[in-house]
């Protein structure tokens, strides 16, 4: 007998459509490294072909290798070392300080509805306010040692801090505080045993973005009566027009903030382990 | 039989001055000792609001609800309650949702080391009786929702309620795993003698389930009819195509369709198709 061929279909396979574009579609781990490397590289490439074919002048684009050279030299001669040390001390202090004070704050707005009235107002009114226009105040009230710098970051970080870290607690599912209240759990039980557990991913993300505002601060802090560090480098450099040791400060800095915030997730996946498979 | 708990004209206004809305009018119910109490209705009956009055969570604008002839205000460990999703702690394993009530100064006034014991042994017990035990280190994101319903209701179980309080436990579950989940209901209600009220927009969950069906109604939200189901206690799947099942699932339904004005919807859609093919 013979086999069923069946006929030659005139009906085009029809072109596999790639899901790389549709909205929310997946993604290879190939796929994403290659375009994470080529989001850095591209810029980078750019930046280099302009510096040294493009015809700009050094003095206002200066070329990668001299900013490699001059994070070298800053290195062995300058202390580039303590620089960035005492830049780490006061943004981790401020940073450091905002927490210590917003989380029981935030706490307490977003588990008790009349602290929420009594200081949200409140707190959303100040966070508009420029922290660079405190300097003033803050070498007044401080005066213009270490604890300035700190103060400067601490505005910068705590109004926001505050109002994100009420959000964190307010979201915290009400079926997980009421099955709790059901069991008889008094109000500190709640606190202690619901509430701050299950805000606690949301509160190490958080801490995590403010902490990347803290670094924010940084230049704005060592405006005031500095003379080390690497926001007081970068104002310095200008003074003396040395775009390089600009473009190394700056570049120093966001390095410092990804290896802290990749800290961060790192102990995230680590601390939250039954986050896994979550949707 | 005794009366376990005791409604008496219970009203519940939410919001102030223009915004007021009526959620329960002049609510008036007793329900027995180890009776299976189903309240059904449309949304915005209060079915759910009463049942939360019951539980504690939510005040009484005016009127009374008494458990055992006490008067209750607040939660208590008498009243457990079961919630349709999202009250996991996400944090804990399986097991650890379940022994919950036992981080509580509330369940842990006794601690001696017979009822250490007698807790962990509990907790393995509800642990096999939810069919749970390969589940015990798991975390509750890991399980499905069926799963899940089940540590929830073991976790209420754990602290040996009175009453057991149930709003819409099943009502996000799949209709092959919500069958699996009335019996395992059925079960519990046996074994664990406790009184459960159990909130439902499901008419053939509420009947199957409940030895009474109370039927609720919206604007304002109130009691409307209380029917005894005519089925023997022992409950089975294939009850729910007897005459006395289908009768009152369409007399219920009927009810609910006049109350909620979904009725004269219906006219309406009917004189509209009318015209229409007319």
């Amino acid at each position: 007998m013979d086999a069923f061929v069946p006929p030659a279909s005139p009906v085009k396979t029809r072109r596999k459509r790639s899901l790389l574009w549709s909205v929310r579609g997946p993604i290879t781990q190939r796929q994403y490294l290659l375009l994470a490397a080529l989001g850095l590289i591209v810029p980078l490439a750019a930046w280099w072909l302009l510096s040294e074919f493009g015809g700009v002048n050094k003095v206002f684009l200066p070329a990668p290798p001299d900013v490699l050279h001059r994070i070298a030299t800053w290195w062995t001669d300058d202390n580039l070392l303590g620089d960035i040390g005492i830049s780490i001390y006061r943004v981790v202090g401020g940073w450091a300080l905002s927490a210590l004070v917003a989380l029981p704050i935030g706490l307490a707005i977003g588990t008790f509805r009349p602290v929420q009235a009594l200081l949200e107002p409140l707190t959303d009114f100040i966070r508009y306010m420029p922290a660079v226009a405190f300097i003033p105040l803050v070498m007044l009230w401080v005066g213009i040692d270490e604890g300035s710098k700190i103060a400067i970051i601490f505005i910068g970080t705590f109004f926001q801090m505050v109002l994100m870290v009420a959000e964190d607690v307010r979201r915290v599912p009400t079926a997980q505080i009421e099955a709790a209240q059901t069991m008889g759990a008094t109000r500190f039980e709640l606190i202690e045993k619901v509430i701050v557990p299950s805000a606690k991913p949301a509160l190490v993300d958080t801490l995590r973005v403010t902490m990347g505002w803290a670094w924010t601060y940084l230049v704005v802090a060592e405006l005031v009566a500095a003379n080390s560090g690497l926001g007081y480098a970068i104002l310095k450099a200008q003074r003396f027009l040395q775009t390089d040791k600009i473009f190394a400060g700056i570049l120093l800095i966001g390095a410092i903030g990804l290896f802290i915030d990749q800290m961060f997730r790192f102990l995230h996946r680590r601390a939250f382990p039954w986050l896994k498979g979550n949707k | 039989m005794t009366t376990k708990i005791a409604i008496r004209n219970c009203n519940k206004i939410f919001g102030e001055g223009d915004k007021q809305v009526v959620a329960l009018q002049d609510a008036n119910l007793d329900i027995a000792q180890n009776e299976f109490v189903t309240f059904v209705g449309a949304s915005g009956c209060g079915k759910s609001t009463l049942l939360r009055m019951i539980g504690g969570l939510e005040t009484l604008s005016s009127g009374d609800i008494s458990i055992g002839g006490q008067s209750i205000d607040g939660p208590g460990i008498d009243r457990a309650m079961v919630f349709q999703h999202y009250s996991l702690y996400p944090w804990l394993t399986v097991r650890e949702n379940i022994r919950f009530c036992r981080q509580l100064k509330a369940h842990t006034d006794d601690r001696s080391s017979a009822d250490v014991e007698a807790a962990s042994g509990r907790a393995d017990a509800l642990l096999n009786l939810m069919g749970l035990s390969k589940s015990a280190h798991s975390y509750p994101n890991q399980l499905s929702g069926g799963m899940q319903q089940r540590v929830a209701i073991a976790r209420a179980l754990m602290g040996r309620p009175e009453i057991l309080l149930m709003d819409e436990p099943f009502g996000a579950l799949d209709a092959q795993t919500r069958e699996v989940m009335h019996d395992l209901t059925c079960a519990v209600h046996k074994i664990e003698r406790a009184t459960i009220v159990f909130v439902t927009h499901d008419v053939e969950e509420a009947i199957y389930l409940g030895d009474r069906v109370v039927l609720m109604a919206p604007r304002p939200g109130r009691i409307d009819t209380v029917f005894q189901v005519p089925l023997p206690e022992k409950r089975d799947k294939s009850m729910k195509h007897s005459p006395e099942f289908l009768k009152m699932k369409l007399e219920i339904l009927d009810r609910i369709r006049e109350t909620s004005g979904m009725k004269t919807d219906l006219e309406q859609l009917e004189k509209l198709s009318a015209l229409a093919h007319g």
